[in-house]
C-alpha cells in the first residue's frame, strides 16, 4: 500500500466513525444510555448512508483519476463523458414513465433505468469514439480528442432531454422528483441501494485497475504509448466499462454528485509519483473520504431542510475548478 | 537483428505518403532518414516502428513479419522516441525513465540506473520534469527509451529542439548506442532536418520525396550535390573535410533538378 492510500485509509477509518454519529440525533458512544432508537437509527439510517457514500465517492475518485490519465487532462470528470448525465437522464425518465410502470416493478424502475441510460452512454461513446482505435492504427491520430467531444456531445444532449423531460414532466409531483434527483443526495437511502450500487462499483474499480499501467504510458503521447505496447481499442473498452459501471452504479441510487471525480486526483497527486496508475486506489479512498465527510456535514448543517449533498459539492467544487483554471494559467499544472 | 523494409507503402489520412520502399537497414549503425517536409519521413519512420500499419509490402524485423509480432513483443525490441513528446503529468526523471520499462512489465532497475547513467541524470533523478532545461528533458526522453533496451531505437528529429551543444551530445549518446555492447550494439534511426548532421555523424541515410526513396547508402554518395538538387531544388555543395562538413547553398531554387541534369 503506498503512502497516498495509507493516508487516505486511514482518514476514512476516523471519518466512518464520526459519521454514525453524527446527525440530526447525535449518538453519544460513551453514554450508558443514548436515544431509545440509537441501535436501530446506526443500524438502519446511518450505517446505510455512510457505507453508500463511501461506495459512491470510491467509485467517483477512480473513475475521476482514470479519466483523467487517459485524457492526459487534470480537468476531465466522468460527468463530462456524459455517462453521469446519460444516467440521470435514465432515472428522470422512469420518473416520467412511472405511470406506464405496473406497480410491481416501480421500485426497481429507477435503478435499472439510470444504469440502462449509463449502458446506453457507453455504447455511444464506444459507437462514437470507438472507431478511434482503429483509425490511430491507420494514423488518422485524435483518438482523444474525438472521444472527448463525443463525451461533451453525450453530455449535452442527455441534459438537452433531461431539461425537456422536465419541462413535459406529467406532474407537479413528478416534478418536483426529477429536480431532487438531479440534485443528488443520500437521504433516506438504505441497504438495498448498497445492494445494488456496491457490487457494480467494486467490478468497474476492478475494471479500471486493469487498466492502470496502460494510462500510466499515456503519459507520454499516445504514439509513444503504443510504441511500448499499449493496445488502445483495450483501453477504451476498460475504461468505458469501468466508468460506465463506477459513474451508473452512483447515479443510479443518488443522483449526480459531481465534482469529486475531478477534485480528489488533485488532492491525492502531491502524495504519490503523479502516475496515474498510483492514482487509483489512493483517489478511490479520497473520494470515499469527501463524499462521507461532506454527507456528515449537510446533514449536521443547522438548515430547515437538509442541504443536498449534490449541491454542497458544487458548492466546494465549482470555485476548485476555477482555482484549478487559474493554476493552469500560471503553468502550475 | 535486421531491420528491413518491403515495398513499403503507407496511406495516411486517405493520402499514399511513403510509396514502394524497400530498405535494409543494418544494426551498429546510425541510420538517417531526410527529405524536405512533407516527404513521408515521420510516416516511413512510425511505419518501421509498427505503429503505422502498411497498405501494401511490409516491414520485416530478422525476417519476420513487424504486424504479425506481438504488441509486446515489438514493443521490447523496437523503441519509438516521437518528436517533440509533451509529458502529461509532472513525474520525477527516475520515474519518467522507469516508464521505458512497461513493455517487459518489470521494474528493471538494472536497466533504468544503466539509462540514467548513460545520460548523465543521476543528479537530476528526483527532479519533477517541469523543471528540466530544454537540453536535460531530451535526455530524459531518450533515457525512457534507453531503459526498454530495445534492439533498435526509433527517433523522429530527437535534435530539432536543442542547440548546438546539446545536438552533438546527444547524437554522441545514439552512437554510443549504436556502437557500444557486447551484443553488437542496438540499431538507430533517426529523422533529421539537418543535412549537414546526417553528412556528419550517419552511418546510412535514406533521402525521401514525395514519399517515395530517391537516394540511399553511405552520407557522402546518398547527399551528393546531385541528390540534393533533385530532392530540395537547391543548388548546393559541400565544404570542408570529412566527418565536419558544412552545406554551402546557392541563391535562387528556381534551378530545378532537371537544369542539372
Amino acid at each position: 500500500m503506498t503512502r497516498a492510500s495509507l493516508v487516505f485509509a486511514a482518514l476514512l477509518a476516523v471519518l466512518v466513525p464520526l459519521s454514525l454519529l453524527a446527525g440530526r440525533v447525535w449518538i453519544d458512544p460513551f453514554a450508558s444510555a443514548g436515544p431509545a432508537n440509537a441501535a436501530l437509527i446506526l443500524a438502519e439510517l446511518r450505517l446505510p448512508r455512510a457505507v453508500l457514500a463511501v461506495v459512491i465517492g470510491a467509485g467517483l475518485g477512480a473513475a475521476g483519476a482514470a479519466m483523467q490519465g487517459y485524457l492526459r487532462n487534470p480537468l476531465a470528470d466522468p460527468g463530462l463523458f456524459g455517462i453521469a448525465p446519460m444516467a440521470a437522464l435514465g432515472a428522470v425518465a422512469s420518473f416520467w414513465l412511472a405511470p406506464l410502470i405496473p406497480p410491481a416493478l416501480a421500485a426497481w424502475s429507477l435503478p435499472v433505468m439510470a444504469l440502462a441510460g449509463a449502458g446506453l452512454g457507453m455504447a455511444s461513446l464506444a459507437l462514437i469514439a470507438g472507431r478511434t482505435a482503429s483509425d490511430v492504427a491507420g494514423g488518422a491520430g485524435g483518438g482523444i480528442a474525438l472521444f472527448t467531444l463525443a463525451g461533451l456531445m453525450l453530455a449535452s444532449l442527455a441534459g438537452a432531454l433531461t431539461a425537456l423531460a422536465i419541462t413535459l414532466a406529467p406532474n407537479p409531483f413528478a416534478l418536483s422528483e426529477i429536480v431532487l434527483w438531479l440534485n443528488g443526495a443520500l437521504t433516506d437511502r438504505s441497504w438495498r441501494e448498497v445492494a445494488i450500487a456496491a457490487p457494480l462499483t467494486a467490478a468497474g474499480i476492478a475494471v479500471l485497475a486493469l487498466a492502470a499501467r496502460s494510462l500510466d504510458a499515456l503519459t507520454l503521447g499516445e504514439e509513444a504509448a503504443r510504441s511500448m505496447g499499449l493496445d488502445p481499442g483495450r483501453l477504451l473498452v476498460l475504461l468505458v466499462a469501468g466508468v460506465g459501471l463506477t459513474v451508473g452504479a452512483g447515479v443510479a441510487v443518488a443522483g449526480i454528485i459531481g465534482f469529486v471525480g475531478l477534485i480528489v486526483p488533485h488532492l491525492v497527486r502531491p502524495l504519490t509519483d503523479r502516475l496515474p496508475s498510483s492514482l487509483l486506489l489512493p483517489s478511490a479512498l479520497a473520494g470515499a473520504c469527501l463524499v462521507l465527510a461532506a454527507d456528515s456535514i449537510v446533514r449536521v448543517l443547522p438548515v430547515v431542510t437538509e442541504l443536498r449533498l449534490g449541491i454542497a459539492l458544487s458548492l466546494i467544487g465549482a470555485p476548485f475548478f476555477g482555482w484549478l483554471l487559474v493554476g493552469m494559467r500560471r503553468g502550475r499544472l | 537483428m535486421t531491420l528491413a523494409t518491403e515495398n513499403l507503402t503507407v496511406m495516411r489520412g486517405g493520402r499514399e505518403v511513403v510509396t514502394g520502399i524497400t530498405a535494409n537497414l543494418a544494426p551498429g549503425q546510425i541510420t538517417a532518414i531526410v527529405g524536405p517536409n512533407g516527404a513521408g519521413k515521420s510516416s516511413l519512420l512510425l511505419a518501421l516502428a509498427g505503429l503505422l500499419a502498411p497498405s501494401g509490402g511490409k516491414v520485416t524485423l530478422s525476417g519476420d513479419d513487424l504486424a504479425a509480432l506481438s504488441l509486446r513483443i515489438r514493443a521490447q525490441r523496437i523503441g519509438y522516441l516521437p518528436q517533440a513528446a509533451d509529458i502529461a503529468w509532472d513525474v520525477a526523471v527516475e520515474g519518467l525513465v522507469a516508464l521505458g520499462r512497461l513493455p517487459w512489465r518489470d521494474r528493471g532497475t538494472d536497466a533504468v540506473e544503466a539509462a540514467l547513467a548513460a545520460l548523465g541524470l543521476e543528479p537530476l533523478r528526483r527532479r519533477p520534469v517541469s523543471q528540466l532545461s530544454g537540453g536535460e528533458r531530451a535526455r530524459a526522453l531518450l533515457a525512457r527509451v534507453l531503459a526498454g533496451t530495445p534492439r533498435w531505437i526509433l527517433a523522429d528529429e530527437p535534435l530539432a529542439a536543442l542547440d548546438l551543444a546539446h545536438q552533438l551530445s546527444l547524437i554522441a549518446h545514439l552512437k554510443a548506442c549504436a556502437r557500444a555492447g557486447e551484443a553488437g550494439g542496438q540499431g538507430v534511426v533517426v529523422v533529421l532536418h539537418d543535412l549537414a548532421l546526417a553528412m556528419n555523424h550517419a552511418d546510412h541515410v535514406l533521402v525521401l520525396k514525395d514519399g517515395r526513396l530517391i537516394a540511399h547508402g553511405p552520407p557522402s554518395q546518398a547527399l551528393s550535390p546531385e541528390v540534393i538538387a533533385q530532392g530540395w531544388g537547391v543548388t548546393a555543395h559541400w565544404l570542408g573535410e570529412p566527418g565536419a562538413q558544412a552545406l554551402a547553398t546557392k541563391e535562387g531554387p528556381e534551378h530545378s533538378a532537371k537544369d542539372l541534369g
